[in-house]
């Protein structure tokens, strides 16, 4: 744990601020009205006062499941750092892709230094906080952003092969830490 | 004599058979009988020894022991009526004991306890008592109770013969050191710490022993210690913690021991013992000075530093932050000789040296921790804060310099108000040594970049920077100023995001009343300007709208007496100028109006002079313009008819309310006696325009008056509001006219409100026959009117304020009146009504019959309503039809929704098998306020709650698919509660739940799928490691 055991990897990371809380709308809670129709959302999209009538439909629905998604993960723990991944950009909104309509995720997670030895452990993370979290039609694909760690392909190729992500999930050392990271802080 | 001398016979037989039973028969009894003997003259002790005489000199240690038990015994409930012969008799008998065999000793031990406490103790016994326990002994190999009894003789003599221990010298600590040597027991380290304690607090000689007692008491530092559940005897581990910190942090003469210790277990695995040491270096800091800190002070930085940019922990942040603050404090206060160097600046220097560079890296983790460090290290004393804030405020202006971006703007404007706060606490600014001073241009230039910088975040710095800045006297100029109030104008009327505006404007609010002649003179002209200016424009209602900004702003400004009298003229010509306007949007306008008139009302409350200026201008003022518009509106004119709609009334309420409340008794008597005769009158003479086209009255009868009905809601907003001891004059014909009004008015507004006024009133009427009359009346106009006809709703309105204005009260009347609600509830007709009125009855009421309008409530309303109406809604429910039910139950979920939750707990087992019924109840209200009541139950009474497990969990599942958003929210959230039931009672549910709620994870609502993902992550990991 912190302050005991070995030195920290990376004592002094980057950190990047929490986006905070996502406000609630009136049309938000009203019960009639499907979310994937959110003004807030493509008041973003457009900025001030335009785009207010254009770019309903796909596009919308596209920018609410993904907002979803970051929200997901944004909040787990860093197996390491007394942070989320988002406060050490290890996930950032950019880098998650949602499809709703063909259920896909993609994302792309960033380790805070190329020989981070949490790589593996943070994808899987983010990958097991994904299953517990979205509908089941959902195909799942996490993985390191190019070119940011050294052994990026080996740490994918453990990510992308089912059985293995099953049977790390069988292993109750690994399943307590990804646990941990996924556990509300304290 | 003869009677005598055949009496004290007989007596010494008695006293013989008694100690005979004692000693040889085992009766524990026969103690008490000696004792009381002793006590009524029959006996004396000396011939108790005798006796026990050959008992005593028995062969048999168990015979010896039995005896003196007895003699101890008596000893205990005896001695204070001992000679002081006796008890010097008695000491060396028992002295001498305590070389007897180990059987025997507790109850010598039991003995000497008690002729400790004697107060005819001779002098030099203490101290030959003590020696000879100190010498014969060995106390640790004694039992817990009678090593108690030991401390309980140190004890005792401590606080009898202190002056005789101290001529013991060194040998009495030293002997007491032996004694505590090995304790374990927490019951006996309490006392033995509180012994410690005493011998440093009172002056008794350490001599050379210093370490051993530190030893004898620090080898238990850190505490570890856990209570054995079920524990008689109730000591914490915190009791010991307090205990033992407070021996430790007692005497500097420990410190060159304490701190390496302190700082090796600062070192340590364990969170507590960090804790513990950092709570313990704080508290020595208190009594510490440089002479004791001195050799340690590096490596208690080093180790603080590591601490606080390693630990994941808050509390140990905090405390972390803490001990530094209080060890430069410390080093602050310390009174220097000539030759000595001040530690303090090194020590700073020390903290410079380490933190600076990081505060210069915006986006890195340890900028923060660097940040607080040097914040704690300043705050301690303004000597500490000048040396730090010479060195540190220049670097961050010149980093924000450096640092274009927005999100590092941010985090260094943030730590130089941290510093900025820090100034505020020592209140003005010494002009020659503050830093501040010397900076006063680029600060301002960087708080005044900053708001006008894009980032919404980077503004909200700079306005709490402003007003720390404003706060701070004599720092800004007359020039400064003017630019400030600009700014804050600009931001309140202009900038887009809300947050910011809104920030202004509290900014402006919290300025204004030190700066009042700015704010007066340039910020509410230039407010009044932008109201006018803005009028022709068409602007939309939007609450951003630049119209509502500047009503908004004039409100959130007048925190000063004078300010409010330029702010509340302007409001009010506006709100004229909107009424003659009338216009698609002028009932929002004048809503917003009231809303800032409100805000105004509620900031002159405690300022006598604004309250009454406030009543004064403007009551009447609106009333003239409801009068007005109300006879216009009977004239068939349509012109300012916006006024009378009830969105606008109900704005108005809180207004006339919040500018009655607080009127003192004198003054509201006179307004009273105005406001009266004006709606039972048509008295108008001291409205501001008071000519009108017909007469004012309310209360008659006529089609045409509909309208002037409407404006009880002011007379309610006036009438219920004032304070109870202000006499209301023709309270009866008033009370007799709003029960005509409310039970005939077909307006459900106007009956309602009547009702209310009604209600408001009679809760504090004084007790007696006027009340009981009227009360009287009030129930012959509601019984014929529940009954039938065409005014039955109206008849159960005012019968639902009246029974909340006496149960509030505790009035004798108000359980029949509850009972006719009860009733009411199986009513095909007014059942539904009925039941959505107990969540009036047992909510706080906006307007009416609150404390804050003097109402008379009584704290407890609530559980005793409970108490009294629980089980008939229970029985009415099982004796219910099947189309009225959901009446019951919708009551009763209101009572309960309204329980305090202790409570709630409590009355649970006898309810849960109802609230369970009430989960499969098809009205939505139901479902709500029951899954409402079970979730907090599911967190505060797991035990109970797993006795349902099974209907609990087939419940919550199904109503995750309602139709209601609310109700699918609610049962997640009861589903995520459950997760907080014995994981053993879960499991075998575990993966039932975990597909149930993949649905939901796919709700339209965003809101509900937000709820899945939290319930459905819980459950995951139910029996998980690393839970």
């Amino acid at each position: 744990g912190p302050g005991g055991g070995a030195p920290l990897e990376n004592a002094n990371p980057l950190i990047y601020r929490r986006s905070g809380e996502r406000p609630v709308t009136a049309r938000e809670e009203d019960d009639e009205l499907p979310d994937s129709i959110d003004d807030r959302e493509i008041f973003d999209r457009g900025g001030p006062g335009r785009g207010r009538r254009a770019g309903r439909g796909r596009a919308v629905q596209l920018r609410s499941a993904f907002l979803n998604a970051a929200n997901l993960i944004r909040s787990i723990n860093d197996p390491e750092h007394p942070l989320t991944l988002e406060e050490l950009n290890v996930v950032e909104q950019v880098r998650v892709k949602v499809n709703d309509a063909e259920s896909t995720v993609a994302v792309e997670f960033t380790p805070t230094i190329p020989h981070c030895s949490m790589a593996t452990l943070i994808g899987l993370s983010i990958k097991v906080k994904l299953i517990r979290s979205l509908p089941e039609r959902f195909k799942l694909d996490v993985h390191i952003t190019p070119g940011t760690h050294a052994s990026e392909h080996a740490v994918n190729k453990q990510l992308a092969d089912k059985e293995r992500v099953a049977a790390a999930l069988e292993n109750s050392h690994l399943l307590e830490v990804v646990n941990q990271c996924l556990s509300a802080r304290s | 004599m003869a009677a005598a001398a055949a009496g004290d016979a007989a007596g010494a037989a008695v006293l013989a058979a008694s100690v005979r039973d004692f000693v040889a028969g085992q009766q524990d009894g026969c103690a008490a009988e000696v004792a009381a003997g002793v006590k009524d003259g029959s006996w004396t002790v000396l011939q108790l020894v005798e006796a026990l005489g050959s008992c005593l000199e028995n062969t048999d240690p168990r015979m010896r022991g039995r005896g003196i038990q007895l003699l101890s015994q008596v000893l205990l409930q005896c001695y204070s009526h001992l000679q002081e012969k006796e008890v010097l008799h008695l000491v060396l008998f028992y002295e001498n004991r305590l070389q007897d065999h180990h059987l025997v000793i507790p109850s010598v031990l039991q003995g000497l306890r008690a002729l400790s406490m004697c107060e005819v103790l001779s002098p030099g016994l203490a101290v030959s008592v003590l020696k000879t326990i100190f010498q014969e002994v060995h106390v640790q190999s004694l039992l817990q109770l009678d090593r108690h009894t030991v401390y309980s003789i140190i004890t005792n003599f401590m606080s009898t013969k202190q002056e005789e221990l101290k001529g013991l010298g060194a040998d009495f600590t030293f002997g007491f050191i032996q004694v505590m040597d090995g304790e374990k027991d927490p019951r006996n380290l309490l006392v033995a710490f509180q012994i410690v304690r005493d011998l440093i607090a009172k002056n008794y000689a350490l001599g050379p022993f210093v370490e051993e007692l530190f030893e004898v008491t620090s080898c238990y530092f850190p505490i570890d210690f856990t209570p054995p559940p079920n524990d008689p005897h109730g000591i914490q581990r915190e009791d010991l913690i307090l205990s033992l910190r407070a021996v430790l942090a007692s005497t500097t003469q420990f410190a060159e021991f304490l701190l390496p210790l302190l700082i090796e277990k600062l070192d340590s695995d364990l969170q507590s013992a960090k804790l513990d040491s950092l709570q313990t270096l704080t508290a020595c800091c208190a009594i510490y000075g440089q002479k004791e800190l001195q050799e340690f002070l590096p490596s208690l930085w080093s180790s603080l530093r590591r601490e606080v940019f390693q630990t994941a922990s808050e509390k140990v942040e905090a405390e972390c932050l803490a001990a530094l603050h209080a060890l430069s404090a410390c080093l602050s206060r310390s009174v220097l000789s000539s030759d000595t160097e001040d530690l303090l600046d090194s020590f700073l220097s020390n903290i410079l040296q380490d933190c600076r560079h990081h505060l210069c890296e915006p986006d890195m983790k340890l900028v923060w921790p660097s940040a607080k460090l040097l914040q704690a290290a300043a705050g301690a004393s303004l000597r500490a804060y000048h040396c730090v804030t010479h060195n540190v405020l220049p670097l961050l202006l010149e980093q924000y310099t450096k640092h274009p971006q927005s999100s590092q703007r941010r985090t260094i404007l943030e730590m130089l108000l941290g510093f900025l706060e820090l100034q505020q606490k020592w209140g003005h600014v010494e002009e020659d040594e503050s830093a501040l001073l010397s900076l006063q241009g680029p600060v301002c230039s960087v708080v005044f970049s900053a708001l006008t910088d894009p980032s919404v975040q980077l503004q909200l710095v700079g306005i709490r920077a402003l007003t720390v800045l404003g706060s701070l006297q004599g720092f800004l100029s007359p020039s400064d100023l003017e630019l400030v109030v600009d700014h804050l104008i600009r931001l309140a009327l202009c900038e887009e995001d809300s947050q910011s505006s809104e920030a202004a404007m509290e900014a402006a609010g919290s300025l204004a009343p030190i700066y009042p002649k700015v704010f007066s003179g340039r910020m509410v002209p230039r407010l009044e300007e932008e109201l006018q200016s803005e009028w022709e424009e068409e602007s939309s209602g939007e609450p951003h709208s630049p119209r509502q900004r500047c009503l908004q702003a004039l409100a959130a400004v007048s925190t000063h007496p004078s300010i409010v009298r330029e702010t509340v003229p302007v409001l009010l010509q506006h709100l004229r100028k909107v009424q003659k306007e009338s216009k698609a949007r002028s009932r929002q306008d004048m809503v917003s109006v009231c809303q800032s008139l409100h805000r105004v009302a509620l900031q002159c409350q405690q300022d006598e002079e604004s309250c009454w200026y406030f009543h004064q201008t403007v009551v009447p003022c609106l009333l003239a313009m409801a009068v007005q518009a109300a006879m216009q509106e009977s004239t068939h004119l349509l012109l300012g008819k916006a006024l009378l709609e009830e969105e606008v009334l109900a704005a108005m309420v809180p207004v006339i309310s919040a500018a009655t409340t607080h009127l003192s008794p004198e003054l509201a008597a006179q307004s009273v006696s105005h406001v009266v005769p004006l709606f039972l009158d048509g008295e108008v003479s001291f409205l501001p325009q008071n000519s009108f086209p017909c007469s004012f009255q309310p209360f008659e009868d006529g089609e045409c008056l509909e309208a002037q009905r409407r404006l009880v809601a002011l007379l309610m907003a006036f009438v219920c509001s004032l304070p109870r001891n202000v006499a209301i004059p023709q309270q009866e014909r008033l009370l007799r006219e709003l029960l005509a009004l409310s039970c005939s008015c077909n307006c459900p507004f106007t009956a309602t409100t009547a009702a209310k006024c009604f209600a408001g009133l009679v809760n504090k009427h004084p007790a007696g026959q006027q009340l009981d009359e009227i009360l009287q009346l009030a129930v012959n106009r509601m019984e014929p009117g529940l009954a039938q006809g065409p005014c039955r709703t109206q008849a159960l309105t005012l019968l639902l304020w009246v029974t909340k204005a006496l149960v509030l009260r505790y009035h004798p009347l108000s359980s029949r009146l509850t009972d006719k609600l009860l009733g009411l509830l199986g009513d095909a007709e007014l059942g539904a009504a009925t039941a959505d009125g107990f969540f009036l009855l047992m909510a706080e009421s906006p307007d009416v019959l609150h404390k804050g309008c003097h109402a008379d409530v009584r704290i407890m309303f609530r559980q005793r309503f409970f108490t009294d109406n629980v089980p008939k809604l229970v029985q009415g429910f099982h004796g219910a039809g099947p189309d009225v039910k959901a009446n019951y139950l919708k009551a009763l979920s209101h009572v309960l929704n309204h329980l305090p939750k202790p409570v709630l707990v409590t009355e649970l087992p006898t309810l849960l098998p109802l609230l369970l019924e009430a989960l499969s109840c098809s009205d939505r209200v139901v479902q709500l306020s029951t899954l409402s009541c079970l979730q907090p139950l599911l967190l505060e009474a797991p035990q109970i709650m797993s006795l349902h497990v099974n209907t609990l969990v087939t419940k919550f599942l199904s109503l995750t698919s309602s139709p209601t958003m609310a109700v699918r929210i609610a049962a997640l959230r009861c589903a995520h509660a459950l997760t907080s039931l014995p994981t053993t009672v879960l499991l075998p549910y575990k993966a039932r739940v975990i597909r149930a709620l993949a649905k939901p994870l796919d709700d339209k609502k965003r809101l509900v799928r937000k709820e899945a993902v939290a319930a459905r992550g819980e459950w995951f990991l139910l029996g998980s490691p690393g839970r």
